[in-house]
């Protein structure tokens, strides 16, 4: 047994393509999320390109809503998601001292899976009548204009949700069946509680998902009426549906980046995380939450009283668990001992601008108010702030923390430092302007707009263009560091990290956790 | 490894029942707007009898009259819209026309507003109950018989009935 | 461009909450939500700000607390971890129950604005609304008067690609239609929308109006002008290829030219006037 667990990788492409072992997915996972983030980010430079001077000089309508849909869908089932799951496979088995994860070849499959489904949704982009062009919300009556894309990307879509499903399943059985002996599910890090919490959450929306576009598919080939008036069906179930999949997916999407932010802030404080047990209640109390708040994305649809009020109290309701959050994070910090290396910097502005997409949403909450910002560019900026640097920034610093321990090398401060800024100053040039033109009335999704906002866009597009070149910055350190370039990285990595992960060797060997550890 | 199987099959089985879950949300959601009358929408069956009119008040009915581009046909009320009292039972018809050379056949999607106020809107008898077929070039008054119930709050001074024709679904599948 | 936009930071620190329409800065006025001209919008206007100033002070505490610790508890300053602040359960009540609080605060002062919205009793007239793609279509009921309102044509002509024609050049590029809907001020006026192909959404900021137009269904809401002027909006649901193409404006006139325009464009009018130029 041992000789076999002890060799080393095989070599060449066999390797990646018939890896089980949880280290390389994970990195297949990451590096497949880096490529999406450059594919969806030139999308959005297209978007900031068109908006950059009112009139239509690069693309036409069509165009510009398929570049629109296609970021979206993009940066969320492509970057950000696989990021995640890329962090889950190789941190949550060194976490709680597991050798792999629960299944290693459906691990193999889960991630295969997602290449071939990224590809056909971006090759819709070539396909007669263009790619999707009805927001990545997909809406009936719309989406049914779609042309000869419209059954590859509903495929892809099926694609990438079994492919989460499959992961959260391993991930689930992994936590719940793999921990080494002495870590009680409440002794378990904050990372690896999170992704345990949207595994979960995974499992219950991305069938509903499957549902409402598998609906869409037979309502257009097989004579079907769940959303065409025509059959006695309603367009407004549809957004129902989509929405009961859609606002737990955004949580989706923050809860791990919780788990990195939690991490991430103890160690560069040197202290233990403030109210370990009630962030864990938080972050099951927000999931919980999540689930019965959707039809806030649906005010202007008309609703009776009742129901506006129910989904009003009931999202305000998700302001209190995620403050306790940030309040335990400052809380960490108070009488700490700080650092600013790289991933605590963008910790820190996760905490601050995060925060500030927070009140954005408070105050969307509000119907009254809402009923102005619905589909404007406040909307527009809030969803960016809560996710780029909000869920993106926690990923980057996810990366930039666990480098060493992946690659054995550390990257360049000072690189990383100037990414840092850069990409912090060009976040709040491209999205703050956003919350002002929404304000003062332009529409999301339009390709061009009226004089009074020609300023502010022109601005946004050079912080836009400013962050998209950022980027390259990092894709740099994250090369540097997997050629080997930069200091040897210790075991440990951090003065003040604590965790199994950092038990073992930098770069984490192969094989970790043969046997059991002892969670000191 | 038994462990890991009865861990994934429940994983797998909830998947499963979620995305019943959203098909069961189909139905689910018709009883919903039954409730809060999101859309406006009525019941697809016939009510019954008033049991008593309410002298006290009167409501306002306006009737409107749309088709989908994709059926050619003139649809219009007879009636542009009565006063009436609560519990009063009347007839309107609404004109359709078959402008093409060729027989249709046709379904008329009601819708009330204000929407909280489409479950006290009650039709004993609806051209909207059965699709409605129609040979080339006819044209038919097509009787709604309704009474607005006696319940109705008395915040609601104006209803407003509207149907919306189209090519039936299973015509245009076929064609 | 920059020095507007610190301004209108700086502006929303001050503690103005219901700023009186005519008092705000104009600098400010174009960044931020309007006023309008309606009760419900000057509701939004009004909840909108409450929102903004209950964020700054949280922002300014939370924020605040934040920085003091960045600052304060510096390793490079010699602050050594208290390893034993872990856990206050005393702590964590307080900022479980203090926004609790704020949140139900803000919550009660949109109830009676709720119930304003969904008051549609005792209308003076009923328009009916209906999105296309990609135009407007506008009945004012029982009047006989029904017309399209589609993007106006310079506008049409100058945001195609190289035209010759340039945005700059055209008055309230893309806000202008070739026919706009006139409307009484100081009438309750009930509107009915629905849409005849795609959901659209009708929105005209000044009117704090924004409702979808879904096909197959109707919707109504209502709202009452209260100053003449011309008011201009978008359609705010994506609707396709034009979807950025098909604005909204609206007229509002004193009660007596509304009522001549409107006997202008009845038919009997409109008959007469083509009789009369053969
Ligand atoms: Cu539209």
């Amino acid at each position: 047994m041992s000789d076999t667990t002890h060799h080393g990788p095989p070599t060449g492409i066999r390797r990646w393509l018939f890896t089980t072992n949880h280290k390389d997915i994970g990195t297949l996972y990451l590096v497949f999320s880096l490529v999406m983030l450059f594919v969806g980010g030139a999308m959005a430079m297209i978007i900031r390109l068109e908006l950059f001077q009112p009139g239509l000089q690069f693309v036409n309508p069509e165009f510009f809503n398929q570049m629109t849909t296609l970021h979206a869908l993009v940066m969320v089932f492509g970057m950000i998601m696989p990021a995640f799951a890329g962090f889950a496979n190789w941190m949550v088995p060194l976490m709680i001292g597991a050798p792999d994860m629960a299944l290693p070849r459906l691990n193999n499959f889960s991630f295969w899976i997602l290449p071939f489904a990224a590809l056909m949704l971006v090759s819709t982009l070539f396909m007669p009548g263009g790619g999707p062009a009805s927001g990545w919300t997909l809406y009936p009556p719309l989406v049914l204009q779609t042309g000869d894309a419209f059954p590859f990307v509903i495929f892809s879509v099926h694609l990438l949700g079994i492919s989460s499903i499959l992961a959260a399943i391993n991930i689930i059985v992994t936590i719940m069946n793999m921990r080494t002996p002495d870590m009680p599910l409440l002794k378990m890090p904050l990372f690896v509680w999170t992704w345990l919490i949207t595994a979960y959450l995974l499992i219950l929306v991305m069938p509903v998902l499957a549902g409402a576009v598998t609906m869409l598919f037979t309502d257009q080939f097989f004579g079907t009426s769940f959303f065409q008036a025509a059959g006695g069906g309603d367009p407004v179930l549809f957004q129902h549906i989509f929405w009961f999949f859609g606002h737990p997916e955004v949580y989706i999407i923050i809860l791990p980046s919780f788990g990195i932010i939690s991490q991430i802030i103890p160690t560069f404080s040197r202290k233990p995380l403030f109210g370990h047990d009630s962030m864990v209640y938080a972050t099951a109390s927000i999931a919980f939450l999540s689930c019965i708040v959707w039809a806030h994305h649906m005010f202007t649809v008309g609703m009776p009283l009742a129901g506006q009020l129910y989904f009003m109290l009931s999202t305000m309701l998700i302001a209190i668990p995620t403050g306790v959050k940030i309040f335990n994070w400052t809380a960490t910090m108070w009488r700490g001992s700080l650092s600013f290396e790289t991933p605590m910097l963008f910790a820190i502005a996760f905490l601050f601008l995060f925060t500030f997409g927070g009140f954005s949403g408070v105050m969307m909450a509000l119907t009254p108010a809402d009923i102005q910002y619905h589909d404007s560019y406040f909307i527009v900026a809030h969803f960016h702030y809560v996710l780029v640097p909000g869920a993106m920034f926690a990923a980057i610093a996810g990366v930039y923390y666990w480098l060493p321990k992946w690659t054995g090398h550390m990257y360049d401060e000072r690189l990383g430092k100037i990414h840092f800024w850069l990409s912090a100053i060009s976040v709040n040039l491209t999205f703050f302007p956003q919350h002002f033109v929404g304000l003062a009335g332009m529409p999301r999704r339009i390709p061009d707009y009226a004089l009074q906002f020609a300023d502010l866009n022109a601005f946004m597009s050079i912080g836009g263009f400013l962050f998209g070149l950022s980027q390259l910055l990092f894709l740099w350190g994250v090369v540097r560091c997997m050629r080997g370039i930069g200091d040897k990285a210790t075991d440990r990595v951090w003065e003040g990290a604590q965790g199994l992960e950092w038990e073992v060797p930098s770069p984490a060997p192969y094989h970790t956790f043969d046997t059991p550890p002892v969670v000191k | 490894m038994s462990a890991h199987r009865s861990l994934i099959n429940k994983l797998l089985l909830a998947c499963v029942a979620m995305f019943a879950f959203g098909f069961a949300l189909v139905p689910l959601y018709d009883v919903f707007c039954d409730i809060t009358g999101i859309n406006g929408k009525t019941d697809k069956v016939a009510a019954a009898a008033p049991d008593r009119i309410d002298r006290g008040r009167e409501v306002t009915v306006e009737f409107l009259a749309t088709h989908d581009p994709a059926v050619a046909v003139n649809f219009a009320p007879e009636t542009a819209r009565l006063r009436l009292n609560p519990g009063d039972l009347q007839t309107v018809s609404f004109v359709v026309e078959n402008r093409t050379g060729e027989p249709i056949v046709t379904t008329a999607v009601p819708s009330v507003s204000p929407g909280e106020a489409a479950r006290h809107f009650m039709k004993i008898e609806c051209f909207c109950f059965q699709e409605q077929p129609l040979a080339p070039g006819e044209r038919k008054a097509m009787p709604v018989q309704f009474y607005v119930d006696p319940e109705l709050p008395a915040r609601f001074k104006n209803l407003t009935l509207s149907y919306r024709l189209y090519r039936s679904v299973g015509q245009s599948a076929s064609r | 461009m920059i020095p507007r936009h610190a301004r209108a930071i700086a502006l929303s620190l001050l503690p103005v909450i219901s700023l009186p329409a005519g008092a705000a800065p104009s600098g400010w006025r174009q960044l931020n939500l309007p006023v309008g001209v309606t009760s419900i919008s000057r509701d939004a206007y009004d909840l909108h700000m409450l929102a903004i100033y209950v964020c700054i002070l949280i922002g300014i505490a939370v924020f605040g607390a934040m920085i003091y610790a960045m600052i304060n508890f510096r390793k490079s300053k010699g602050a050594v971890a208290d390893r034993t602040l872990t856990h206050s359960t005393k702590a964590e009540v307080i900022w479980t129950a203090i926004p609790a609080f704020i949140l139900i605060f803000l919550a009660w002062q949109t109830v009676p604005a709720l119930i304003h919205i969904e008051d549609t009793r005792d209308s003076d007239m009923t328009i009916r609304i209906t999105g296309y793609q990609w135009k407007w279509h506008y009945e004012y009921m029982g009047e006989g008067v029904s017309f399209y309102s589609a993007l106006g044509e310079r506008s049409n002509t100058a945001r195609q690609r190289n035209a010759a024609l340039r945005p700059a050049e055209v008055d309230h590029y893309l806000l202008e239609v070739d026919e706009v809907l006139v409307l009484p001020v100081g009438a309750k006026i009930r509107y009915l929308i629905s849409a005849n192909d795609v959901i659209h959404a009708w929105w005209v900021p000044e009117l704090g109006i924004k409702r979808d137009a879904i096909p197959g269904f109707i919707n109504e809401g209502w709202f009452r002008i209260d100053q003449p002027g011309t008011y201009r909006g978008q359609c705010a649901e994506l609707c396709g290829k034009d979807h950025g193409f098909m604005p909204i404006v609206v007229e509002a006139l004193p009660p007596e030219e509304f009522a001549a325009w409107l006997a202008a464009r009845r038919p009997a009018a409109q008959a007469a006037l083509a009789s009369s130029q053969p």
